[in-house]
């Protein structure tokens, strides 16, 4: 069985003092090889403890993760991770940085730095492979970071708000570059976003979750991703259907909020 | 009991510091003047036009304020300057020297009174020969009346008692006294201002002549910049107390630089394991934690009795003196690794060992570096320390025996030295980190 199985994922822990912290309950799903899904909810809904449990990074307390047939248990080269921001090597230059995980595994080196000349052309970084990473501005860094985790050639890619630091304008550029990669590498793909707008750009299927205890809200199939491969994105966000469904989406994660800001003892 | 005591320290100190006050606030009045006259000078020059000089609010903008390099030269400039007045150095023309010491001819009158109430004034001839030349006291001619002239031969600096009744037709055991001195009266244990400095009677009736000093300083206090300058060169050609200045100086340095590796080499794996594991960290965390505030100087005793005055008991110092230094900066470069730079080398396959090659130990380079600055600065001032206390070689050996004999001038040379050498061993070590960790900060 190949693709990514997410099995009645639960997640509970003691907080010092004796309380506890549902952060998941139940949270089943599966992902088809080359789906896109992006991941929206409020701040403590628990989507980056979800990612990071795919990730392998935290174990969960009930369920298990099933990717191509086996259970995950810890981090793997297979399920590879974009961050926000600062999970590059200062101390290695663009091209180090993206041939990490290819040294890791003793690649040697011509056909590293095959793989390595041919990503950053992808994303349009081959006249920066010497610089130092802290030269680049923050959406090239990014690119790099883009370009470090496909080097890898990893099942499937896990991004948490990987362009949530960025400028509109670059934040525009990466959104294309994203679809681009999805489309032409074919991978499975997981987005954490704050972005409604980026949620429905990027996801092919989205995934809106509710906070305390962290459960799956509604999902949805969009046509957004498909259309925006390759065009440009404003013309997608003219769509009468994106504006009804932002809207719509917009109301469902305000409603959660409301009701979070209004629970005695939540909120600040 | 021991609040009077300390409150009296505290009193002296307080009048201490009330009496160096005016030279304070002359200094500070010098600064000001000088702040003054660039200002001028400026005006004078074509402005610049850089950014910063177009701000407009500059006082309290952190950025605008920059070392100005003019004043740090005028500084060093006033330091030497001040130096070479208040010791009268050659180098710089008599009008900029502090007033020096009464050296020269002069001369007061006293007044005796008998016993049975006759008066009489005698001369005294004095005078001041500085340390370089000798002279004997002029002959002169007795005079009239019952009181004889005298004179006295003193060298600058010194006081001398004059028994005035040695030539006189009466003496103190006759019951005369001296009533006045230049005309001013006086008694026992009162003094009098003459030309040519203080002239006090004792209680036992005598005369103290103590001619002016002025405001310089005496060698044996502080010598002029060119003597500690000579006796730089005659100390590198010809060493002290059979050894060369060379010798002490690369004996503290191989101390140092000894001891500092040993710790580095024992305190950054020990600061990684505290990092990496917490069974380490909980271990060593009380050891550390006691040990890091215990200032080295303190090890010195304990250090002489376990393991002599030799080199093994200053390395041992040193050794303790980085040790916990590199031990914290490592811990910290450690702790310090965002977590998404692990998860990152993890999620692209790198194994444990790959993670602490690749990505923990470069992550820490960075603190390692800092704390080594520290280290190596700790490590100078507890070398010469260690020495001061007992040594056989050293520069701070070296100072110290000067100091026993009053060498004032080796032992600023000595001061200077450490100071330069310490300075250095900093730049060096900015400078590798620059070469070495560029990434510093960039994270």
């Amino acid at each position: 069985m190949s693709g990514l199985a997410i099995e009645n994922i639960s997640m509970r822990f003691d907080l010092p003092g004796g309380a506890s912290v549902q952060a998941l309950k139940d949270v089943s799903l599966t992902l088809a090889p080359g789906e896109l899904l992006s991941v929206l909810g409020p701040s403590g809904c628990g989507k980056t403890t979800l990612l990071n449990i795919v990730a392998g990074f935290l174990a969960p307390t009930e369920g298990r993760i099933v990717l191509n047939g086996h259970e995950v248990k810890g981090p793997d080269a297979e399920r590879g991770m974009v961050f926000q921001q600062g999970a590059l090597f200062e101390w290695m230059n663009v091209r180090e940085n993206v041939g990490f995980g290819p040294s890791m595994k003793g690649m040697p080196a011509a056909e590293k730095r095959q793989i390595v000349d041919h990503l950053l052309e992808v994303v349009g970084l081959k006249d920066f492979k010497e610089k130092a990473v802290y030269e680049l501005s923050g959406g090239m860094q990014q690119r790099v970071a883009l370009a470090r985790c496909l080097a890898n050639d990893p099942d499937v890619i896990l991004m948490d708000e990987p362009l949530g630091a960025l400028d509109a304008l670059t934040r525009e550029k990466m959104q294309s570059l994203v679809l681009k990669l999805w489309k032409e590498t074919g991978k499975t793909i997981i987005l954490i976003t704050h972005s409604v707008e980026e949620a429905l750009l990027l996801g092919e299927r989205l995934l809106v979750m509710a906070p305390r205890p962290g459960r799956i809200h509604k999902e949805y199939r969009l046509p957004f991703a498909e259309l925006g491969v390759g065009k440009d994105l404003r013309q997608v966000k003219k769509h009468p259907d994106f504006a009804r469904t932002r809207e719509e989406i917009l109301g469902m994660i305000w409603d959660m909020e409301e009701e979070i800001m209004g629970q005695p003892g939540a909120g600040e | 009991m021991i609040i009077s005591d300390l409150g009296q320290e505290l009193a002296q100190l307080g009048l201490g510091l009330l009496r160096a006050l005016p030279f304070m606030i002359g200094y500070v009045l010098l600064i000001l003047l000088f702040a003054l006259v660039w200002r001028l000078v400026k005006r004078a020059l074509t402005p610049r036009r850089d950014f910063t000089s177009l701000k407009t609010v500059t006082f309290g903008d952190e950025s605008a304020v920059v070392s100005n390099t003019v004043a740090s030269v005028i500084s060093v400039v006033v330091v030497f300057l001040l130096w070479g007045a208040f010791t009268g150095s050659a180098l710089l023309p008599r009008f900029l020297h502090a007033p020096g010491p009464f050296i020269g001819q002069g001369s007061f009158t006293y007044t005796v009174e008998a016993a049975d109430g006759r008066r009489d004034d005698a001369r005294v001839d004095v005078t001041v020969y500085d340390k370089d030349g000798v002279v004997d006291p002029a002959a002169v001619a007795p005079g009239e009346g019952i009181a004889k002239d005298d004179s006295i031969a003193l060298q600058a600096y010194r006081s001398k008692l004059l028994l005035w009744d040695a030539n006189d037709e009466v003496t103190r055991k006759d019951g005369a006294r001296i009533v006045a001195i230049d005309g001013k009266p006086v008694g026992p244990g009162g003094e009098v201002e003459t030309a040519i400095g203080r002239v006090a009677v004792t209680d036992k009736g005598t005369l103290n002549v103590v001619p002016a000093q002025g405001m310089q300083m005496e060698e044996i206090w502080l010598p002029a910049p060119e003597a500690v300058w000579h006796r730089l060169i005659t100390i590198w050609r010809d060493g002290y107390q059979n050894v060369t200045l060379a010798e002490h100086l690369s004996y503290s340095l191989f101390r140092v630089v000894v001891g500092f590796l040993l710790g580095a080499i024992v305190g950054i794996p020990l600061g990684y394991a505290m990092g990496l594991s917490d069974w380490f960290r909980g271990w060593f965390d009380p050891i550390v934690e006691f040990m890091r505030p215990v200032p080295p100087l303190a090890l010195i005793p304990l250090v002489i009795i376990w393991a002599g005055i030799g080199e093994q008991g200053k390395i041992i110092l040193l050794f303790l003196a980085a040790l916990w230094i590199m031990a914290i900066a490592a811990r910290s470069g450690v702790s310090g690794v965002k977590i998404s730079k692990v998860h990152a080398a993890y999620s692209l396959g790198a194994s444990k060992v790959q993670i602490l090659r690749h990505v923990i130990i470069p992550n820490s380079l960075p603190e390692i570096f800092t704390g080594a600055r520290v280290a190596m600065g700790v490590c100078w001032g507890t070398v010469v320390a260690a020495e001061l206390v007992a040594a056989e070689k050293g520069i701070g050996k070296m100072i110290v025996a000067a100091a026993k004999f009053q060498s004032t001038d080796i032992v600023i040379m000595g001061i200077i030295l450490i100071g330069v050498i310490g300075f250095g061993i900093d730049l060096l070590m900015r400078w590798a980190e620059r070469i070495l960790v560029p990434w510093k900060g960039k994270g």
